[in-house]
C-alpha cells in the first residue's frame, strides 16, 4: 500500500511495511550504511543507518525498521549525525592504523565515511585486535584485524552463493569471522570466488596479489611472458580510469599491456570460440549418443569447485571442457610455443582476469604438462589497473591498438561469455551451425539476455527442440540442482552456469562498484559491441578454423581431448 | 578410545531443525566431554546446516570444547568477587605456565582450561577448581607449585 511519510520536512511516497531505508534511497535522500545489502535480510548491525523517528525514544536503523503512514523522519539531525560520527570513532578504536599501507586506502567505505563525517583526531582508544593474517587460500587473503563485523561477507557467501564457507566465530570483543574450527580458507568449502571482497567495506578481504611475479617476470630477459585478456575486462577497466561504467577501453588496454612489456597480447574470446567448438561438439554427441543429461558449462572456476564439493553426484553432467583461460594457456604452451620454436618452461603466461577464482583453477594440478604449468599468473581486473598506474601509463594519451595472431581474433559470442546467458547464446549460433550447416536469421537469443538470476526456455533449432538453463549465483544454481534431483526440469538439456550474480561482469576481481546499474552497464556494453561486430559467430573466426586445420584437426579430437578437455574430482572439505 | 559415533544422540531428535542444535551440541559434549570435527560434521548433516554456522554457534558459548579435556580439567572462577581479588592474574599465570588458552588442553593431555562465570564459592576469591577439588586465595606465585603436586600425582 502506498503511503506519504514526511522526511526532512518534505513528503516522500513509500510502500507500507518497506525498510525506510529502501523509501529514502528511491526519494534521493542519501543516508549511508556499512552493512546494508540490497535484497537481502537487513541485519542492522552496523548502526551507521540510525535516523530519528518522531515518537521513538532512541534513533532507530532506517535499514531495519518498516515504514508506516504519517511517520515523520529527520534523516541529517545534529543527533543522528552526531551518532553517526561516534560509531565511525568507535570502529576506528580498534581498526589498525595502516591506512598508507593498505590495498583498499583508495576504496575504503570505512575511511570515506570517517572522511564525510569529519572524524579528524582519535577520541578512543580502543584495544586493537590483533589476528593471524590467513594467506592459505591462492585467490583471496583475509585480515580479520581489519574488519569491522559488518557481516556482509558472511549473508553473501550463504545468502548469495550458497557456500556459508564463513561465519561469525565467538563473542563480544572477541568477535570474528572465520572458517569451521577457524582453520584456513584454503581447506574450507570457500570457492574463490571473491564476491566476499566485493562487498567488504574495509581492506579486511582482498585478492591474492601476484603483481609481484608478473613484474618478476617482465624484468627476466629469459622469459617470453605473454598475456590474455577476458571478456568482461574491457568493459570494466575504464572505471578504474575515470571513464563511466560501460565504456569498452579494449583498444587501450591492448596498447597499455604492450607498453607494459608483454610480447604478445591475446585474447580470451579467442579461446571462448574454441570452448564454444568443443563445446558445442560435445553437447550433440551427448544428445545423439546418450551420453549424460542435462550437460553443464565448467567455464567458471568457482562453480566447477562449487560441485566438486557440494554436488558431486552432478560431476559427470560437467562439461569436460577446460575453462577459456584453460584453454588459451594450454594452446600457448603447446601450438604457439612449437610454431614460434620455444621452450614452453621459458614462457610466461599471464591472463588477466574479472575473477579471484581463476587464480585457483590455474594452480589446479591438471592444468599443465610436464610439470610446467599452463598459466603462470593471474591478474584480476583490479590489479591490472594497479599495475597500469604503477608504470606510469596514461590512460587516455594511449592509441588504441589491435591484440596479436594468431589467438587474437575472437568473434562478439566470444565477447558475450562475460555476461550470464552468454556463454549460451554464444553456443546456440553455432549448435544452429552444427546441426544444419545454416546461420540463424536473428543471432540475438532474447531469452537467455538480461541480468535475471535463473533464465529457462526452449528453444527450436530448426526443428529440434533444445530445453536451455542459465542461472548466476550458485544459490539459484543450488535450487536448480536440486531440482534437477527432485525429478525437475525433464526437458532441459544444456545448463549454463556463472558463479557471479550476473557473470563474470560482476565478478569477484572487478573494480569495486556499489550499484546494480555498474554491472548492467557493463552487460549492456557487451551487448552494444555484439551488435556492432562483424564477426558473430565462433565457428567463422578464421584463426580458430586454421587452429583446427594446423594443429588439432577436428573438435574432440585426439589432441583437444589432450590439451583442451580435463576431469574433476570430489573434493572432501568440511561443509 | 572410546567411539566418536553419535548416531545413538541423534536418533533422539526426530525431525530435528534447527532449533535443536543447542540441546544436540550439550548432549554430544555430555558424552564425550567435548565436540570432535566429526560430531559437528554428523549433525550438521542430519540439520542440513554449514559446519561453519554451527561452528559460529558453539563458540559463542563458554561451555563448549573442541579438544578432549585433559586428564585434570582446571576451571578458573572470573565472577565479580574473584575478579575484585584478582583472578585476571591468576588466569595468565596459568595459560602462561600451561601454554593453552582457554578451552584448550595441553599437549601432553595433562590439563584442560575453562573459564567459569561465578563457581559459588566467592568467600574463597580467588578460586580455582581442579577436578573438583577447590583451591582457595590463589596467588599468582601459587599456580606453579598447585600444579606440579598434580602432575606428581598423575606419575604416582
Amino acid at each position: 500500500m502506498k503511503v506519504t511519510i514526511e522526511v526532512n520536512g518534505r513528503p516522500i511516497e513509500a510502500e507500507s511495511g518497506e525498510m525506510l531505508l529502501s523509501a529514502l534511497r528511491r526519494a534521493g535522500v542519501k543516508v549511508p550504511t556499512l552493512c546494508n545489502m540490497a535484497n537481502l535480510t537487513p541485519t542492522g548491525s552496523c548502526r551507521i543507518c540510525v535516523v530519528e523517528v518522531e515518537g521513538q525514544r532512541s534513533l532507530v536503523p532506517s535499514c531495519a525498521f518498516p515504514v508506516s503512514a504519517g511517520m515523520k523522519v529527520r534523516t541529517h539531525s545534529p543527533r543522528a549525525v552526531e551518532a553517526r560520527k561516534t560509531i565511525i570513532e568507535l570502529l576506528l578504536a580498534d581498526h589498525p592504523d595502516d591506512c598508507l599501507y593498505c590495498v583498499k586506502h583508495d576504496s575504503c567505505q570505512l575511511a570515506d565515511l570517517a572522511n564525510e563525517l569529519g572524524v579528524r583526531s582519535r577520541r578512543f582508544a580502543g584495544a586493537k585486535s590483533a589476528y593471524a593474517l590467513d594467506q592459505s587460500s591462492p585467490s583471496i587473503v583475509r585480515d580479520p584485524s581489519k574488519c569491522i563485523l559488518c557481516g556482509k561477507c558472511v549473508r553473501m557467501c550463504e545468502e548469495v552463493q550458497g557456500v556459508a564457507a564463513i561465519d561469525f566465530i565467538g563473542r563480544g570483543s572477541k568477535t570474528k569471522i572465520g572458517t569451521s574450527f577457524d582453520e584456513g580458507l584454503n581447506v574450507s568449502s570457500c570457492i574463490n570466488c571473491g564476491q566476499c571482497v566485493n562487498v567488504c567495506p574495509t581492506g579486511a578481504l582482498t585478492e591474492q596479489n601476484q603483481i609481484k611475479e608478473v613484474l618478476a617476470a617482465l624484468a627476466d630477459p629469459n622469459r617470453y611472458v605473454v598475456v590474455q585478456h577476458a571478456p568482461s575486462v574491457s568493459v570494466a577497466l575504464g572505471e578504474a580510469f575515470g571513464f563511466p561504467a560501460g565504456t569498452d577501453v579494449d583498444g587501450m588496454m591492448v596498447a597499455a599491456l604492450r607498453r607494459l612489456g608483454f610480447q604478445k597480447v591475446f585474447d580470451t574470446g579467442f579461446s571462448a570460440d574454441l570452448t564454444i567448438m568443443e563445446e558445442g561438439s560435445e553437447l550433440v554427441r551427448r544428445i545423439t549418443s546418450g551420453g549424460t543429461l542435462p550437460m553443464m558449462t565448467s567455464c567458471s572456476p568457482g562453480w566447477i569447485k562449487f560441485v566438486e564439493t557440494f554436488y558431486p553426484e552432478f560431476i559427470p553432467n560437467l562439461s569436460t571442457c577446460k575453462s577459456p583461460q584453460q584453454m588459451m594457456g594450454a594452446i600457448i604452451k603447446s601450438y604457439f610455443a612449437e610454431r614460434e620454436k620455444l621452450d614452453p618452461a621459458k614462457i610466461f603466461s599471464v591472463s588477466i582476469m574479472p575473477c579471484t577464482a581463476k587464480k585457483f583453477e590455474a594452480g589446479r594440478p591438471e592444468m599443465g604438462r610436464h610439470g610446467v604449468p599452463d598459466i603462470d599468473a593471474v591478474l584480476t581486473t583490479r590489479e591490472l589497473a594497479q599495475l597500469i598506474r604503477m608504470r606510469g601509463i596514461d590512460a587516455a594519451e594511449l592509441k588504441p591498438d589491435t591484440p596479436d595472431t594468431p589467438f587474437g581474433e575472437r568473434s562478439s559470442a566470444g565477447k558475450l561469455f562475460g555476461a550470464t546467458g552468454g556463454v549460451m547464446e554464444a553456443a546456440v549460433r553455432s549448435a544452429y551451425f552444427l546441426l544444419t550447416g545454416g546461420e540463424l536469421s536473428d543471432l540475438v537469443v532474447e531469452p537467455v539476455r538480461g541480468l535475471d538470476g535463473m533464465k529457462k526456455a526452449v528453444l527450436d533449432i530448426d526443428g529440434t527442440k533444445v530445453g536451455v538453463a542459465v542461472v548466476s549465483s550458485l544459490s539459484n544454481a543450488a535450487k536448480l540442482l536440486d531440482a534437477i534431483k527432485a525429478g525437475e526440469h525433464k526437458d532441459v538439456q544444456f545448463i549454463e552456469v556463472m558463479t557471479c550474480p550476473g557473470g563474470c561482469i560482476n565478478g569477484g576481481g572487478q573494480p569495486f562498484q556499489q550499484d546494480i546499474s555498474t554491472v548492467k552497464a557493463r552487460m549492456q556494453c557487451l551487448y552494444t559491441i555484439d551488435t556492432n561486430d562483424k564477426l558473430r559467430v565462433s565457428h567463422k573466426n578464421a584463426e580458430i578454423q586454421r587452429l583446427y586445420e594446423e594443429y588439432l584437426g577436428k573438435p574432440l579430437g585426439e589432441r583437444s581431448h589432450h590439451l583442451l578437455h580435463t576431469q574433476y574430482t570430489e573434493r572432501k572439505t568440511l561443509l | 578410545m572410546t567411539s566418536l559415533d553419535i548416531g545413538p544422540i541423534l536418533e533422539k531428535f526426530p525431525d530435528a531443525k534447527r532449533d535443536s542444535l543447542i540441546p544436540m551440541l550439550q548432549e554430544v559434549q555430555e558424552k564425550f566431554g567435548y565436540l570432535s570435527r566429526e560430531a559437528v560434521i554428523q549433525i550438521g548433516d542430519y540439520l542440513k546446516l554449514p559446519t561453519s554456522k554451527i561452528y559460529g554457534v558453539a563458540t559463542f558459548y563458554n561451555q563448549f570444547r573442541f579438544q578432549p579435556q585433559g586428564h585434570f580439567h582446571i576451571q578458573v572462577c572470573r565472577g565479580t568477587a574473584c575478579h575484585v581479588k584478582g583472578s585476571a592474574a591468576v588466569l595468565d599465570a596459568v595459560r602462561r605456565e600451561l601454554k593453552i588458552e582457554p578451552g584448550q588442553t595441553t599437549r601432553d593431555g595433562m590439563f584442560s582450561l575453562e573459564i567459569v562465570a561465578c563457581i559459588g564459592a566467592c568467600g574463597l576469591a580467588p578460586v580455582i577448581c581442579i577436578d573438583g577439588n577447590f583451591h582457595a586465595s590463589v596467588t599468582t606465585q601459587k599456580i606453579s607449585s598447585i600444579l606440579d603436586s598434580y602432575r606428581k600425582a598423575a606419575q604416582e
